[in-house]
């Protein structure tokens, strides 16, 4: 090791010829884009290419766009409760699928419960798409319910991960302790296992909230006539080619998910 | 010892493995209900309306969409054939095909790509100290969290004719008019090789970082080359993850929807887009069920490549 540390000066064994340079490309490729893209959107001219000087007249634009008003009001709300209902969820079968011994079924249990990483979104749309129909015909109801019912399912295995990492990290000590003190088992849940599991569910909280917010495929094949969210709005909005003020959406959005991505970041790391 | 006080004892034991016994059986109940809720959603809203999915590949096409509730492969049978109008005679559907030719094609020319740039990013995350090595994974998670239209009309900014590398290569005097990159096949390529890139960087990673240098300074002390080394012993030592990551930029790619509808423009379809328009303007929805469990099937067998993989590595 001593050898090796001496001999690190003049010649790394990690040393490859040009792969630094190519990664440090990579994250320049990765990063240009998005940032031309915001920089762009406090171009005061109205042609998206030619920088006319600083402005934020497009988010006024875009602010005051009732249409926008109408389809962020939305999305926020199906995000919201499709979020909250997802991580609940999630944190039950957290609980029921860890720090357990191995019961019949579990395989299924995960299977079920990952089951929307693995199918591609525009297959699980379809089937929505033709289950939700049968279901219009039979009923009449054409709500948003069935929006929220969508992200709620596959919210699931996003909040489910980090709680389940958070879960399998503590040990049972504590509970024990708290059983062996005569706590039943709703007090122990309430006041040992859900405060310490707490960075966990807000983690699984973040990314359910993210995912719902940015999801596209599903949205566009789920939702009823005048149910467009942010995203399918702005897919909309295409035809008309790229408008400064989509530009300024697409800014504020990618913002709010950094935002609440490094918070999740932040909370796993705790 | 008396045999009544033995007697005793076993029946106690007895009483006690019976109550462990019991003990269990409650807690896989009070497990399997914590799961139920949880199921059910997934089952109604995501697992099980793939089963009617199923079940309408073998229905007839309604006129104005939807089914009529009679059996059919018509489904099935125009994947890749197509029937003459007027003589019925059956051939192949040459659209589907060059569209099932186009999708697999982008998906392996976009996972080459995201390789490339990707392979020397996590071999550089993985040779930082402990501490850099966050940030830098953090970089590259950031963009795959933040919204997939967005970064599509990010790209597609850059390389649309009036975009920021036409503009630069003329303002530069390397070209006078622009090259026509935007809705074309290749720029729905380097569209989802953006978009996934951080799925191939990932389990790259995860390779490199548990790659053990001893090896690599034993062959450099037996006069190694840098490219042998690379090729002989980096490449195969952490070729498990360049297989994960292959198959995690693959299976998204191949059923994209999002980044071929945006950057090609309308006229370069790929099999996410075909399933669509069948449920659209197409209204074939037998045919957008029977394109739609073909495409899962693909992806279902990259899936099972994919965990085999990962299960070779853990041996």
């Amino acid at each position: 090791m001593l050898v090796a540390k001496n001999r690190n000066r003049e010649f790394s064994v990690r040393y490859l010829p040009g792969f630094s340079s190519m990664a440090i490309l990579c994250f320049v490729l990765l990063y240009a884009p998005i940032v031309a893209l915001v920089i762009y959107s406090f171009n005061s001219g109205t042609n998206i290419a030619l920088w006319e000087g600083f402005s934020l007249q497009w988010y006024v634009v875009a602010w005051e766009n009732e249409l926008v008003q109408e389809v962020t009001f939305r999305s926020l709300i199906v995000a919201s409760i499709a979020s909250v209902t997802a991580t609940t969820l999630a944190t039950m079968a957290a609980l029921g699928t860890t720090r357990t011994r191995n019961y019949r079924g579990q395989m299924v249990i995960y299977a079920v419960i990952n089951q929307p990483l693995m199918v591609p979104e525009i297959v699980t749309g379809v089937a929505l798409l033709i289950f939700f129909a049968i279901i219009k015909a039979a009923t009449g109801y054409h709500g948003l319910t069935y929006l929220v019912a969508a992200h709620t399912a596959f919210c699931i295995p996003f909040a489910y991960m980090p709680i389940r990492a958070r879960l399998e990290g503590m040990d049972g000590i504590l509970e024990t302790a708290a059983q062996d003190l005569y706590a039943t088992p709703v007090q122990t849940l309430r006041r040992i296992t859900l405060p310490l599991l707490w960075p966990g569910i807000l983690a699984g909280l973040m990314l359910a909230f993210v995912i719902s917010l940015d999801d596209v495929v599903i949205t566009e094949l789920v939702k009823s006539a005048g149910q467009d969210t942010l995203p399918t709005y702005m897919l909309g909005q295409l035809r008309r080619g790229i408008t400064p003020e989509v530009n300024a959406i697409s800014s504020a959005l990618l913002g709010v998910s950094v935002l609440l991505v490094s918070i999740f970041f932040i909370l796993r790391t705790r | 010892m008396s045999n009544s006080a033995a007697e005793v004892r076993s029946s106690n034991r007895g009483l006690h493995e019976h109550s462990e016994v019991a003990r269990r059986k409650k807690e896989v109940r009070n497990n399997l209900l914590l799961c139920t809720p949880a199921l059910i959603v997934l089952i109604l809203a995501a697992a099980g309306p793939l089963l009617i999915v199923l079940i309408y590949t073998f229905l007839k096409a309604g006129p104005y969409g939807g089914v009529i509730w009679e059996w059919s492969w018509d489904g099935w049978f125009q994947v890749f054939l197509k029937k003459d109008i007027f003589d019925d005679t059956v051939s192949i559907a040459d659209a589907h095909i060059s569209i099932f030719w186009r999708s697999v094609k982008l998906s392996v020319q976009s996972t080459l790509t995201a390789l490339i740039l990707g392979f020397p990013t996590a071999y550089f995350i993985a040779t930082r100290s402990p501490n850099t090595r966050n940030l830098w994974l953090f970089l590259i998670t950031i963009p795959f969290w933040t919204n997939l239209l967005i970064r599509t009309f990010a790209i597609m900014q850059v390389i649309r004719d009036q975009g920021i590398i036409n503009t630069l290569l003329i303002n530069f005097g390397f070209i006078e008019t622009p090259i026509e990159m935007l809705y074309t096949e290749f720029s729905i390529m380097l569209g989802m090789a953006y978009v996934y890139l951080p799925l191939m960087v990932l389990p790259l990673y995860a390779s490199i970082e548990k790659l053990d240098f001893r090896l690599i300074e034993a062959a450099y002390d037996l006069y190694a080359t840098r490219i042998f080394v690379l090729w002989r012993i980096i490449i195969p030592l952490v070729k498990p993850g360049i297989i994960a990551g292959s198959i995690l930029v693959f299976i998204p790619s191949l059923g994209a929807y999002v980044t071929p509808r945006v950057l090609g423009g309308g006229k370069n379809l790929m099999l996410g887009n075909l399933i669509e328009l069948q449920f659209g303007q197409g209204r074939n929805w037998p045919l957008g069920a029977a394109l739609s469990i073909t495409l899962l099937v693909i992806v279902m067998v990259s899936l099972l490549v994919y965990v085999q993989n990962l299960q070779r590595k853990s041996d």
